[in-house]
Order: C-alpha cells, then structure tokens, then sequence
C-alpha cells in the first residue's frame, strides 16, 4: 500500500486520482491514434501497428485499471498464460490453413461456377 | 460454531480477511483466463479468413461506420475509467460516490448498446448481413437476392458486380462481425446486469472499505469486456 | 450445532432432499456427482450393451441403421460428459480435495453448488435430445453434417456447452482451493500426488474447456443462422471446427486420465505400505501432460485435410506424451517394487489398470505415428484404443477409488471378497471385449457402422459376449457397493493405513471436516501410522489432539 496519502484501512491498493485521470487521457490518445493511422496507407504495417497500439492500451487498462502493478505477481502470470494460450492456437491454426488453402480453392471454384453454367 | 468467534465478514472456511480477498481475486483473474479462451475460438476463426482473404476484409471494412466505432471505444474507456474510479472510492469508504460512479458506468453501458444497436439496424437495412441471412445482398448467386432489399440498398450496384467468390467471404466477413461483436454484446449485458446488482449492494450497505471485493471482481469483469473492445476495434473497423 | 458428537456426522446432521441439492458442502456436492455419474454409466453402459447386441452378427439384429447412429452417439456424448468428464475430478475431488488439505470446504463453496446445478441441468437438456429426435452426429459433432441433420442438434450441443461450464467452475474452483487453501506446513512439494493430478486436470479444464464452449455456440448460430463460417457451402473453412473442437477434446481426454493416474499413486503407495517412489517426477510429469496435452490436437484431423507440415509437427509432439506416461507407470511398479501389498479391491483395480494403460498407452503411438495412422484411422483400431484409455484406465481407477474411498464416504467397509471377485471380471470382460477389436480395426473394419463384411463375424461375436460379462459384473460391482450402505462393518477412520490427511478425521467426517487444521506431515511415509487389530484399522503412532480416536476416548470418559 504505498503510492497513496489516503487513508485506506483495508486490503488492495488505492489508486491515487491523478493516476487514473492520466491513464483515462492516455488511453483516449491512443485511440486517436489508432483512427489515424489507420485511415493513413502505413505500406503493409497497417495490421502490426494497430496491434502495437491496442496492446499498449491493453497493457495500460490491464496494469492501472486492473491494478495488475500493484497486484500479487501470479495473477499477472495467469493473464500472461491466457495471452501465451490463445497465441499459441492461432499460430498453429493460421500456419495450416494458409498450406490447405490450395485443397480447397479447385473445390470452391467448382463451387462457385455451377449455378452460372446451369 | 461459525458465528460465535468469526468475523461475520469472513467465510467460514477462510482463515482471514487477508486470505478471503487474495482467493476471491485469484478466482476472478482465473475466470478472466477463461474468458479470454472463450473468444479466443472466435479470434481464430478472424484469423484464419483475414490471413486467406486479407482483400476481402479491407473490402469489407468500409461498409463499418468507423466513427461510431470509435465513439464507442470512448464510451467504453469512460466506462472502464468511471468502474476504476468506483473501486478507489469504496476503498476510501465514500459510498455516495460508489453509486454515482457505478450509475455513470452503467450509462455508458447502455450507450454503448444504443449504438451497436444504430449499427445494427443500418447493416440488416443495407443487406450488410453473412450469406445465409434472407436479408443479405452477399450471396453467391445474384438472382437469390431478395429483390426488396437489392432495390432499397445503396450498395448493391458495387456489390452485384464484385466476383462471386469475393461476394461469399464478404458474407464470411460480415459473420465474423456478427458473431464477435454480438458475443461481446452479451458480455456488455451481463456486465451492466452486474453493476446494477453491486449499485443495489451498495445502496443497501454491503460495502466497506474492509469489504468491497464485490465491487472490485465486477470492475475486473467490466475491464476485460473494455479489453476485448480495443482490439475487436482495430481488428473490424480499421483495415485499410 | 455441536461437533463433538461423534455419531453426528456430514451424512445425519442435516435431512431432507432439500439440504442435499442445496447444500454448500463439498462433500454432500462429491456424492451427488458420484451417485449421478452411476446412474448415467448405467444408461450409458446399457447403449454400449445394445450396440454390442446389433454387432452380434452383420446384418441387422435390434435395430434400424438410423437407431444404431444414434444409439452410439448418445453412447459417446452421456460416457464422456455425464460420466468420465465429472467422475474422478468433481466426484471424488470434491470429496477429497478440500480434506487432504485439511481445509473446511473449497474455495468457492456456492460456485461449487452452482456447478453440479448446471452439471444437472446440461443432463437434463442431453436426456431432452434423447426424448426429442435423438443425436445422430456422434459425440464430435463435425460440420458440416452437424449443421443439416435434422435430429435435436441444438438441444444437445446446449447440454454438453452448459455441461462445459460445470467442468470449467469445478476446475476454477480446484485451483483457488489448492493455491491459497494449503495449510500451513504443506508447502507444493508436500501435497499428496492426487491434489498435483487433480492441479493438472484443473488447469486443462480452465485453459481448454471455453474453447469447447465457443465452438459449441459458433455450431449453434451457424445452425440456426446460417452464418457460414463453419459450412463450406456457404464460403467457410472446411478444417476450422475441428481444430476448434479438438483443442478441447484432445486436453479433455487428460482431463479424463490425469486424476485417474492421481489416485492410482495414491492407492499405489497406501498398499503398498511404502513411499511413493519418485515423487517429484510424478509430479512434474502430471504438470507436464498437461502442457504437452494442449499442443497434440492436430493427431485427429492426419486425414481430415490438415497440411502436412502441421501434421508432422502434431505428430512429433504426440510422441513425447508417452514419456511422462511412461514415468508415472515405472514409478508405480517400482512403489510396489518390496512393498506389502495389501491386495484389496482398489489394489487390484489399480493393478489392472497398468495392464489396461499400458496397452492403451502403447496403440495409442501406432495412431500417432502419420503413415500408421492413415491404415488405422476411423476403425475399431481406435474404438478399442480409446476404450483401453478411458474405461480400462479412468473408469477403471474410478471404481478402485471408490472403493478405496468408500469406507471414509460412508463409514463402512464393503464386502471384500465380492468386491475383488467382480473387478477381476470386469477386467476380464473388459479384455475379451476389446483386444479382438484391434484385429478387427487391423483388418479394416471401420468404426461407427451399423453392418459389417461376414469376416469380422467371429471376433464381433467374443466381443459382444466380453461386453455382457462387463455389463453384469458392473452391476454387481455396485450391487455389492450398495450392499455394504445397508449390512456393511462399520469402518475405522483410517481403514488402509493411508497418510493423508484425509485419513486423519472420523469416518464419516464430520460436517466441517476438521476443528482446527490438522497437522501436516509427509503424505507417504508409512511409518507414521501402524496396524491395530482392535480397531481393526491403523493407528497414529504418535497421536495429535485432533485425532478421531484421541477424542472418542475422552467422550467415552465422559
Ligand atoms: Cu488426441
């Protein structure tokens, strides 16, 4: 419980007001950020950047708001291994379906040009 | 046995106050996890159609209204800002201002559902719906369309020509926008069912400065609904 | 209410259906799940008897084509989420979990009703399926056939979501208990090896179940809304459910046998009346199924179109299972290895059981091997496979764990005798049933049909007559169960000699477990306790205040 002059008699960290005023401005910076560089043409980093910033906001809700800074460690890590799991799934998925997708593009050409011909 | 020498704060089977508030949060951030893997399914299945049809989604993304995405995104961090808020005043035992605060969470809320609800009402208006849906003008076969909504949409001329296989994974676009965003709708009503629930606590008087986990575990629950939404934003309105 | 009362335990001190289906107790939770687990092996069982009976000879014998697709996969969806699924973890882990941690109850005693109120309600809404057009799919239920039959689809994909979420609270509930709820003393490395089993399980539960849950519901919306990401015919992937689907069920299955391979290093040590070997290694080894379990998914789509870059990599990782597996099972034999075996019907389960996963282990390389697998898919190569796996090894360990357990559930010994001699038919039964479907699958008999080519006769013949021999000793494996509630002994507090701290309080315990935290000390060192023929069951060699027989002695002087 250090950071704060409030007076706090129970358990959990207060979070000082000017704290989560800043945190609140930054993350609406962030989000002005994000429109504008995504209406802006960033040559093949559009998806990587949008990201970047959406888990910097992430990081700042996830550390100020859900007191994570503040928290015992191990309630960080289980975040971290939702984050690890859910990376770890669409690594896998992702890297198999684009080495299918030639299967299956005969079969939906095929698909596609029935209802013309017929 | 358990009430005589017990605090009547703590559960029977907790040994101490400290030992009841470090399990309760551990149990939220372990349900949290499990929240992240629930969309998680849904994540993958973005993943898979933008990483095969990265076209088709940049297509597709005009057709959502980035302001109101963004707007919304505003919303929610009020919203998120506000909840944080409430955990600071309950700690510091100002339950007036609990209420006020966790009222202003929930407005948002509700605002942030009115909007979704504008977006909403346009798309099936337009025919801006997946392929299965009657309403859709993106089916495979142009003759299947239904001849009211093609006459009434503004974006059918474009889309009639597109070829017909981009027209079928705009449907796929526009099912992934659905689901997600309606799944993450359902979490925003669960939350604002929540937070009505810890403003009556509140008002009631359950709430202390020793005993306020309620509130907290609601505002972790509220955040990661927040969470979810800065990415889902980039990821549905932002593909240029 | 007053504990002292010795005759005044967790069973009598509160009557009536309503303090059962209400109650917060962990205990009176495990016994519901434990009786309602029965009753479903029993319908469950009773479908597997009546597709045996089809398969008795090719062409058909009791029902129509359409009955049998339904008959196995009701088969399938009732053993795997009415009964595998909650057996070991949610049945007997409630029970024993929060004892051996010497703790009053789980963490979250109402998430814990919550669960086994939706455990009954996801039963409810899959008997509903049953009563309404039946369940044609198999128990995977694939796009896209899931998404046109016309059988109670949505109904049942309802039950088996909800039933998910059961299986996930359980589990979120297991991990708080075992993080903040050990007792002082008890630090990771002293926790008896079913709490690092059940740990593992618990973790798998949370991590893989909601991605069940999802899938379910994309089924769901795909079915009633056409939404397309799921159906080729409208445009979606034709591989994404299954990845979906098989990133839970493949952890599942460890879901299934790592709290059955937990109690067997229990029952392992406790009969032997010796350490437990390598201790440490059967823990890791449980941590790290757990994680290899979530990177092995791809070994069910070899055929299904999956690319053959990931399949090789799926495949590699699948390979590696075997070795943690194979360290649990060198350290139980050698655990034996000069111990005294005390050879009760838990020991002989347990026994059993290294036959059975040793054989169910060891096919289940053949199907992770990719060229193998090709021949071997969708026979009855893997039915009897997965069958060695789930019933020969968790359902197996199951019931020596309830044996094992009964006389702390009940407080009173069951028949020995009969007992012993109705598992070792089981086991019996069990091997005539399935190894000659292993030839059957070798020969190339595919799975889930309802006929078959007049070659296979012979062996579908011992098979079916193996299931009746399974069947009937089942049911007087619970006969006999049943019995002992009625005219069986009255058990001491620590019948077998075990260590852990659930041997420590009275049986049946008492409705709050423990007065005040037992005191802690190496769960498998048998020298802390010692035979006593008066009480016919083992003592403390240096008794605690808190012990059952300390205070039964100062009542009686009262
Ligand atoms: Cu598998």
């Amino acid at each position: 419980m250090s950071n704060t002059h409030d007076e706090h008699s129970g358990p959990g960290h207060v979070l000082p007001m000017k704290m989560l005023v800043g945190t609140f401005v930054a993350l609406l910076a962030l989000t002005v950020l994000t429109v504008i560089t995504g209406k802006m043409s960033l040559y093949g980093f559009d998806l990587s950047i949008a990201m970047l910033i959406a888990t910097v906001k992430a990081t700042l809700v996830a550390m100020i708001f859900m007191h994570l800074k503040w928290d015992r460690p191990f309630n960080g890590y289980i975040f971290l291994v939702a984050v690890l799991f859910v990376g770890m799934f669409l690594a896998y998925v992702v890297a198999d379906t684009k080495e299918y997708q030639p299967d299956i593009k005969g079969w939906t050409d095929q698909q596609i040009s029935k209802p013309a011909s017929e | 046995m358990s009430s005589d020498h017990h605090d009547p704060l703590l559960a029977h089977h907790f040994d101490d106050m400290e030992q009841q508030f470090d399990t309760n949060k551990f149990g939220m951030w372990v349900f949290l996890l499990t929240e992240i893997l629930f969309f998680s399914g849904l994540f993958v299945a973005y993943a898979v159609y933008r990483s095969n049809h990265s076209d088709v989604f940049e297509y597709a993304s005009q057709y959502l209204n980035t302001n109101l995405g963004a707007l919304n995104t505003i919303v929610l961090l009020l919203s998120s800002f506000t909840a944080a808020w409430a955990v600071r005043a309950a700690q510091l035992g100002q339950n007036g201002l609990v209420t006020k605060l966790l009222g202003v969470t929930v407005l948002c809320a509700f605002g942030f559902m009115a909007i979704k609800a504008e977006e909403y009402s346009h798309k099936y208006h337009e025919g801006l719906l997946w392929g299965g849906a009657e309403h859709s003008i993106f089916k495979v076969d142009t003759n299947t369309v239904d001849p009211a909504v093609a006459e009434h949409s503004e974006y059918w001329s474009e889309v009639k020509e597109l070829p017909p296989e981009f027209r079928r994974q705009i449907g796929i676009f526009f099912g992934i926008y659905f689901c997600l965003t309606g799944l993450h709708g359902i979490h925003v009503i669960i939350g604002i069912i929540v937070i009505l629930w810890l403003m009556r606590r509140n008002v009631r008087g359950d709430f202390s400065p020793q005993k306020y986990d309620a509130i907290d575990l609601g505002a972790l629950y509220w955040h990661l609904v927040d969470l979810i939404w800065i990415y889902l934003f980039p990821l549905l309105y932002l593909i240029s | 209410m007053t504990t002292t009362d010795p005759s005044v335990n967790y069973l009598n001190h509160e009557k009536g259906l309503r303090s059962w289906l209400m109650t917060l107790d962990h205990k009176r939770l495990g016994l519901m799940y434990m009786w309602s687990t029965f009753v479903a092996m029993l319908l469950g069982g009773s479908f597997a008897l009546a597709l045996r009976l089809e398969l008795f000879a090719p062409g058909q014998q009791i029902m129509s084509k359409d009955f049998y697709n339904h008959m196995f996969t009701l088969h399938g969806a009732v053993m795997i989420f009415l009964v595998i699924i909650p057996s070991i973890p949610a049945a007997l882990g409630n029970f024993v979990l929060p004892i051996m941690l010497g703790a009053k109850d789980v963490a979250f005693p109402k998430l814990n009703r919550f669960s086994y109120h939706l455990y009954l309600t996801g039963a409810v809404f899959l008997i509903a399926a049953i009563l309404t057009g039946g369940l044609d799919t198999g128990w995977t239920f694939y796009t896209p056939y899931s998404t046109s039959t016309d059988t109670s689809v949505i109904i049942a994909v309802m039950g088996a979501f909800i039933l998910g979420f059961s299986s996930i609270f359980t589990g979120l509930n297991f991990i708080a208990t075992i993080h903040k709820m050990r007792p002082p003393g008890m630090t990771w490395f002293r926790m008896p090896l079913l709490l690092w089993a059940l740990y593992a399980t618990s973790v798998i539960q949370i991590l893989a179940t909601p991605v069940l849950g999802i899938a379910l519901l994309m089924l769901i919306v795909e079915r009633v809304l056409g939404v397309g990401i799921l159906d080729p015919a409208l445009g979606g992937d034709p591989v994404l459910f299954q990845h979906l689907f098989w990133f839970y069920s493949h952890p599942a299955v460890y879901v299934m046998i790592l709290p059955a391979m937990g109690v067997l290093s229990e029952m392992f040590a406790v009969y032997s009346r010796k350490q437990i070997f390598g201790y440490r290694y059967i823990a890791y080894s449980s941590i790290s199924i757990a994680i290899v379990s979530f990177i092995v998914w791809g070994h069910h789509l070899y055929v299904s179109g999956q690319s053959t870059m990931v399949s090789v990599i799926f495949s590699a990782i699948t390979f590696t299972v075997a070795i943690p597996s194979a360290i649990k099972v060198f350290n139980w034999i050698a655990t034996m290895y000069k111990g005294s075996i005390n050879l009760t019907t838990g020991m002989i389960s347990a026994l059993a059981v290294i036959w059975l996963f040793g054989i169910g282990g060891l096919t289940g390389l053949w199907m992770a091997n990719l060229s193998t697998d090709m021949h071997l898919h969708d026979t009855y190569f893997v039915v009897s496979h997965f069958h060695f796996v789930m019933v020969g090894s968790a359902l197996f360990s199951y019931l020596g764990a309830v044996h094992h357990w009964w006389p702390k559930m009940f407080g009173v010994m069951y028949d020995e005798g009969k007992g012993r001699l109705w598992t070792i038919m089981t086991f019996i039964g069990f091997n005539i049933t399935f190894l000659p479907q292993f030839l059957l699958g070798t020969r190339g008999m595919p799975r889930r049909y309802f006929d078959y080519a007049p070659q296979f006769e012979f062996l579908n013949k011992v098979s079916t007559i193996g299931s009746m021999i399974v069947g009937l000793s089942i049911v007087m494996v619970f006969w006999n169960l049943l019995r002992s509630l009625k005219n069986g002994k009255k058990a001491p507090a620590n019948p077998w000699g075990g260590v852990t701290l659930e041997w420590q309080c009275a049986s049946p315990p008492s409705p709050h477990n423990f007065e005040d935290a037992p005191t802690v000390g190496d769960p498998y060192d048998m020298s802390q306790n010692r035979f006593v023929s008066d009480e016919e069951g083992y003592v403390p060699v240096t008794p605690s205040e808190n012990d059952p027989y300390v205070y039964q002695v100062k009542v009686e002087e009262a």
